[in-house]
């Protein structure tokens, strides 16, 4: 794979560049199973996360990423920094750069921001979710874990389910999905999921249109209550209409689908309790192979640090 | 421009499965290094066990613990060692296609000490040239190549490359 700085997008990759890192996070994973669970790939680098939302398992992933690759990790924690005092981007920016960092993974709730870091520092910038634009590490864990699960991507027939419109998780798993041969579709309530965007996506109103497509995989998004102002149904609603209920969970057993989320879960909206227990839940395996496809992702980008004109 | 053909190499890895029966270790653990010498270790795994002597397989990719990361233009894609034993009181014979500046090697001692504590490391490659930029050498190896300064050695092996052949 050519020199790459940032990961800011999944479709600014090429093919090979998907198929490479994927394939190295296989390596990577296997790195887990060995007594000494770690690697001097990184060794003297610095990684810092510098998160303007709240995230607990993107971090932590990205944080243990680093760790196993031996990279030195800081973590810039915006409540506590002078960004609440006023400082521009761009001056957070130049002090990160003053600080030599090699690597720096952001999260902003808006769109670009990550693109805008990468263009202005030498770091290799990794856009860890940018608003409702984009996360590809999460794009990359996803179709990890569903080549991991049914051997290969091409073929594949997955569901995503929820508020489309605000999940910049459907945006980037389903371009990489497309992208590796998968069929791709869209359920949930009509005003979260958009009409003009993903075109070419079918879309469907209801459970039994979904059951009726085949699919492989189920893909529950999480209800994401702080990007909408007001909700649009009580969590039991929701749950009765897009989410997997006990009665839904024995069609998806008997189909002998998978159910994916990307986390945190909330129980009793998007997946009943029993679903979490489900033979072919694979939300544990997404967060285990997070790390891999994390620790892939930092060891095929290039950061232009070298050079410390 | 020199070359070995098919059948030098065949006859010398002959000789290297000989050299390693006779040598008559006990717990033995046969490890290639990615990619060729796991193709070389698995054929010495076969010679051996065609003389009743029972040696463990291993592959290693050490990509991850070359010291020029940096440096190097283009990451290939990693491949997944295979290693599905602890190497803990194993006699080990490293094994490569050519040993040149060692700094692979030192690469794959890392990586190895990483899977236990062997009873001893030994290595044993297919072709050596000079050139070392570590103190590192080795325990056995078939031919001694003298290429002209700035040539590549080229090992081509026919599980891969269709057939067995060194070009220097």
């Amino acid at each position: 794979m050519k020199p790459r700085k940032d990961l800011i997008t999944i479709g600014s990759l090429s093919d090979e560049e998907i198929n490479t890192i994927l394939d190295s996070a296989t390596a990577m994973k296997d790195i887990f199973t060995k007594s000494v669970k770690k690697v001097p790939a990184l060794k003297g680098k610095s990684v810092l996360t510098l998160f303007y939302e709240p995230s607990t398992r993107t971090r932590s992933s990205f944080e243990v990423a680093a760790h196993r690759l031996s990279a030195d990790v800081t973590t810039f924690t915006v409540g506590t920094s002078s960004v609440v005092k006023g400082e521009s981007v761009h001056d957070t920016i130049d002090t990160l750069m003053s600080m030599k960092m090699d690597y720096i993974i952001v999260r902003h709730k808006n769109s670009g921001i990550p693109d805008v870091i990468a263009r202005h520092c030498k770091a290799a910038v990794i856009n860890a979710g940018d608003g409702a634009h984009a996360h590809p590490s999460q794009a990359f864990l996803d179709a990890f874990t569903i080549r991991e699960k049914y051997g290969t991507v091409a073929g594949k027939r997955v569901v995503i389910i929820g508020d489309i419109l605000h999940s910049r998780v459907a945006r980037s798993t389903s371009t990489i999905l497309q992208r590796l041969g998968a069929q791709v579709a869209y359920m949930g309530p009509g005003p979260l999921v958009p009409l003009q965007a993903h075109t070419g996506i079918p879309r469907f109103t209801n459970w039994d249109e979904v059951f009726d497509w085949k699919p492989d995989v189920i893909y529950l998004l999480r209800v994401q209550n702080e990007r909408i102002d007001t909700p649009f149904f009580p969590a039991g609603d929701y749950h009765q209409a897009f989410g997997v209920t006990e009665e839904r969970l024995k069609i998806i057993d008997d189909l002998d689908l998978g159910i994916m989320h990307p986390g945190p879960v909330n129980r009793g909206v998007e997946l009943c309790d029993a679903a979490m227990e489900y033979r072919n839940c694979l939300v544990c395996n997404q967060v285990e192979n997070g790390i891999a496809a994390r620790m892939s992702i930092l060891y095929h980008l290039t950061p232009q640090t070298q050079n410390n004109d | 421009m020199g070359c070995i053909g098919a059948k030098e190499i065949e006859s010398a890895i002959s000789a290297w499965v000989e050299r390693i029966a006779a040598e008559g270790a006990e717990r033995l653990a046969v490890i290639g290094l990615m990619s060729h010498g796991d193709l070389l270790a698995k054929r010495l795994v076969a010679g051996l066990k065609e003389r009743g002597i029972d040696a463990l397989y291993g592959a290693i990719d050490i990509s991850l613990y070359r010291d020029d990361l940096d440096m190097r233009a283009e990451k290939l894609p990693l491949r997944s060692s295979y290693l599905p034993f602890s190497t803990d009181g194993l006699h080990v014979i490293l094994v490569d296609d050519v040993l040149y500046t060692g700094r692979t090697i030192r690469a794959a001692l890392n990586a190895l000490f990483e899977y236990g504590r062997p009873a001893r490391v030994e290595l044993q490659t297919l072709a050596y040239r000079e050139g070392r930029e570590v103190p590192i050498c080795a325990d056995y190896t078939c031919f001694h190549l003298e290429p002209e300064a700035g040539k590549e050695v080229q090992v081509r092996l026919h599980e891969v490359d269709g057939e067995d052949k060194i070009e220097f």
